[in-house]
């Protein structure tokens, strides 16, 4: 079926061809200089109405869009109608802007908000270890502010609580007497001072409903 | 012969119209409930005075309420008694053969109405078979309700009879959805639903209705359609951004304006051609986007993407200022994005701001409703672009790449020839609807479309089979005077053919055209292409005889071999009052023209195999 069957016209290679190029995020480059866009974790913050299935709407958008999550938190609020929920995802820029505009786009969810870099973001963390040596054990948790729960002649368990570096360093301090269980909650987040974390009256302009400078600014 | 047997009739312009007068006249009156007043002029109206006992009379209210004419379903155990209260209710409901055809032809009367399109299904099966149409329609953005039975709240999650985690299996491919569990409050999910599905960005939504819910006592009236108050839709773009997109506009010397399918779901015609004609600006559009424009004006380059003209490519390829208008600039469409409008710099209105910068980065981000932001638009430039060599340049292209085909007489048919045929001989207002394939390219390609809302097809999903039900449910949507041609393939025919039965149970006029080749020929044409010829599964020789077939379902069959058949076939099959079905025979080895593979870079699309 190779026999010529299809349409006239000047051929592919007989055509102008365009000077510009677009990167994989759709973006104009400059061919000469193709920046790559580094991804970055961030704190995304959102309100939504405490009923059934908001947690597996959220979830599932996430799975279904590959969006990279390190982790979900949900707790209620002080309005016994909403709950809180805070992600950590890890993006690239425009990745985080489309996980933004897609959470908001459920139906049950009433404002998101990424989170400033200097935001409060905690995390709790149990870690059962073996209790062979308890004095360095009790040791090593008050030097991370951690408190034992639950001792046994054979383990001793540690609540600490802190930012998720503090977390990671203790259980590194930690694994030199056997680490049996770890169970962590994944990061809660608010913001400082009188800022809103992501509240009904969060109004601000998505960043890229505004102007941006183009690529090459002609 | 009881009430429920009688074919259905189509909406005719005097009954709109009719109804239309008498909805204003009740505006003025009594403005509350103007959306209270049934939208045909009613005959019984014990159906509206009659006060709420049940879940299922509310629900069935609800849709009154919101102005339903038409639901779409197959019966079934857990939702009888949504059935039971529509029995005495002014919706028509059309019975299909299979829950698909409910949910395709709920989505097709969406597309020409504009109004939400309903279906009903029952719970497990019947709801797994609404999924596709689901799905289409959220790929689509049409506006669509579901209404789904499920098994009695107690016996959720015991895996009971006909049980399904509807809810679930739809939670990724619906708008919306809810599971519905208080008599109470299953007219107002319902209202919200309805409201959801035609607000902002259309899509479907679903709402799960368990039996003893339905079957539950209640006297609470449901109350207006409306959108959860966390839902926000944005109507003006930002006036600013507005500003800065009018200066690059009228600074541009290659515009071009790309027209998606959100232009005609918001109703912005009218505006967008007022808008390309004063500024003399070329004008692209994308498949769900045939009809924004028409295709016969100088202006108009027509579709561009993976089967678009070559001189619709050529123009996006070249443009240093791309206006998409609501468009998500899907892969179809764009090819590889590195090479999509590389010099462009992009202003991009959309009424969802999560399609802004999704796939192509927007410099100017219009977020609002489309005739909103182009009358914004319209406003605030003074100037045109200053183009006048790019125009001459589209126009070259235009003839350089022209859409001409051969028709050798000693060869099979041409399938261009019979869309062309059926083109000329049908009015303006014609509605096409189609299956997916080969088929629905050449539709695409060789018909002309000039008005929005008469292209009814599937894009996102690409459902085969879909023309069938679509043709069913855009009867029932189009006017008297719109003939409905549905062009399918053999193989995306055979997918839903049952439905030709409800065609002629309810006597539809329609025209179905088989543009039959004996294979699924677009897996067989990426075959020839990429798998060295090998027809793994895709040669369909075995299909019926399909004008034979559809006089056994009692519809009119012709039957096409050869060119001088066509004319006199086509004025035939359309003449017939009801469904008929043209088995057109065309050449089996045509392919589709031009082409750019997947990925690829439209500005070098393939005019034939050898330049693939």
């Amino acid at each position: 079926m190779t026999d010529r069957r299809g349409l006239e016209g000047p051929a592919p290679g007989e055509r102008p061809a365009p000077a510009g190029k677009r990167n994989e995020l759709g973006i104009r480059v400059d061919p000469e200089v193709e920046a790559a866009r580094p991804p970055r974790r961030t704190v995304i913050s959102a309100l939504v109405e405490h009923e059934p299935g908001v947690l597996s709407d959220v979830s599932g958008l996430f799975s279904r869009r590959q969006f990279n999550i390190e982790s979900l938190t949900v707790g209620p609020t002080e309005d016994e109608a909403h709950a809180r929920m805070t992600i950590v995802v890890e993006e690239p820029d425009p990745g985080i802007e489309q996980a933004k505009k897609q959470l908001r786009k459920l139906i049950p969810v009433i404002a998101v908000r990424e989170l400033e870099p200097d935001a409060m973001r905690r995390e709790l963390a149990l870690v059962k270890v073996n209790a062979t040596r308890p004095d360095r054990v009790a040791a090593v948790a008050e030097m991370y502010g951690g408190k034992t729960v639950d001792a046994s002649p054979e383990t001793a368990t540690i609540e600490i609580t802190g930012s998720r570096q503090k977390i990671d360093a203790a259980i590194d301090s930690f694994s030199q007497f056997g680490i049996r269980e770890i169970s962590r909650t994944g990061t809660t987040a608010m913001a400082r001072g009188t800022d809103d974390t992501a509240a009904e009256q969060t109004k601000a302009q998505p960043a890229d409903q505004r102007h941006t400078v183009p690529a090459d600014d002609d | 012969m009881s009430e429920r047997a009688t074919p259905v009739t189509p909406r005719t312009e005097a009954d709109s119209s009719a109804a239309e007068t008498e909805r204003e006249r009740e505006r003025e009156r009594n403005p509350e409930a103007a959306a209270d007043v049934s939208t045909e002029p009613s005959s019984n109206t014990d159906a509206s005075t009659k006060p709420v006992t049940t879940g299922a009379e509310s629900v069935i209210r609800a849709l009154e309420t919101a102005g339903a004419e038409y639901v779409f379903g197959v019966q079934g155990g857990a939702i009888m008694p949504v059935y039971d209260a529509l029995y005495d209710s002014e919706i028509r409901h059309v019975t299909m053969a299979h829950e698909q055809g409910a949910s395709h032809a709920a989505d097709a009367y969406g597309i020409v109405s504009g109004d939400p399109g309903v279906c009903f299904a029952t719970s497990g099966p019947g709801a797994t078979n609404l999924v596709t149409g689901i799905a289409d329609a959220d790929m689509d953005s049409d506006p669509m309700i579901a209404l789904t039975g499920q098994v009695p709240t107690r016996m959720v999650g015991n895996d009971a009879f006909q049980e399904t985690d509807t809810t679930g299996v739809t939670k990724p491919i619906t708008k919306a959805n809810t599971f519905s569990s208080d008599p109470d409050r299953v007219g107002d999910d319902v209202g919200e639903a309805f409201a959801l599905a035609g607000a902002g960005r259309p899509g479907p939504t679903l709402v799960d209705l368990p039996k003893d819910v339905t079957l539950g006592d209640t006297s609470t009236e449901p109350g207006q359609p409306r959108t959860p108050d966390t839902y926000e839709v944005q109507e003006h773009a930002d006036p600013e951004t507005v500003r800065l997109a009018a200066r690059r506009i009228e600074q541009s010397t290659k515009p071009v304006l790309l027209l998606g399918g959100g232009v005609i779901k918001g109703s912005a015609t009218e505006a967008v051609r007022a808008f390309a004609v004063e500024h003399e600006i070329p004008v692209v559009t994308t498949m769900p986007g045939l009809g924004a424009f028409p295709e016969d004006h100088e202006l108009a380059m027509e579709m561009a993407g993976m089967h678009g003209t070559g001189y619709a490519n050529m123009a996006i390829t070249h443009c240093d200022t791309l206006i998409g208008v609501g468009t998500r600039f899907d892969d179809r469409l764009t090819g590889g994005i590195e090479h999509f409008a590389p010099d462009a710099e992009v202003i991009h209105v959309d009424i969802d701001p999560a399609e802004i910068s999704k796939n192509i980065h927007a410099e100017y981000p219009l977020v609002g409703d489309a005739e909103t932001v182009i009358e914004q638009l319209a406003d605030e430039v003074t100037e045109s672009p200053r183009a006048t060599k790019w125009r001459a340049q589209c126009q070259q292209w235009k003839s350089e790449y022209s859409m001409a085909y051969r028709t050798p007489e000693d060869e099979p048919v041409q399938p261009p020839f019979v869309v062309e045929a059926l083109d000329e001989a049908t009015s303006d207002r014609a509605i096409v609807t189609t299956g997916v394939g080969q088929h629905q390219m050449w539709a695409c390609q060789y018909w002309t479309f000039t008005e929005p809302r008469t292209w009814v097809s599937s894009h996102g999903l690409g459902t085969m089979g879909y023309g069938l039900p679509a043709a069913v449910g855009a009867r029932l949507a189009a006017e008297d005077d719109q003939e409905v041609v549905c062009f399918e393939g053999d193989g995306s025919f055979l997918m839903t053919i049952q439905e030709l039965a409800v065609a002629v149970r309810e006597n539809l006029n329609i025209t179905v055209v088989v543009l039959n080749n004996e294979y699924i020929g677009m897996v067989r044409q990426w075959q020839d292409a990429f798998f060295e010829g090998r027809h793994a599964a895709s040669e369909y020789n075995w299909c019926p005889e399909f004008d034979t077939l559809a006089e056994a379902f009692g519809a009119k069959g012709f039957r096409i071999d050869d060119y001088d058949e066509v004319a006199d076939t086509v004025e035939a099959a359309l003449a017939y009052d009801g469904p008929s079905v043209i088995d057109a025979h065309i050449d089996p080895r045509a392919n589709v023209y031009p082409m750019v593979p997947s990925g690829g870079d439209n500005g070098r699309f393939a005019l034939s195999e050898d330049q693939l």
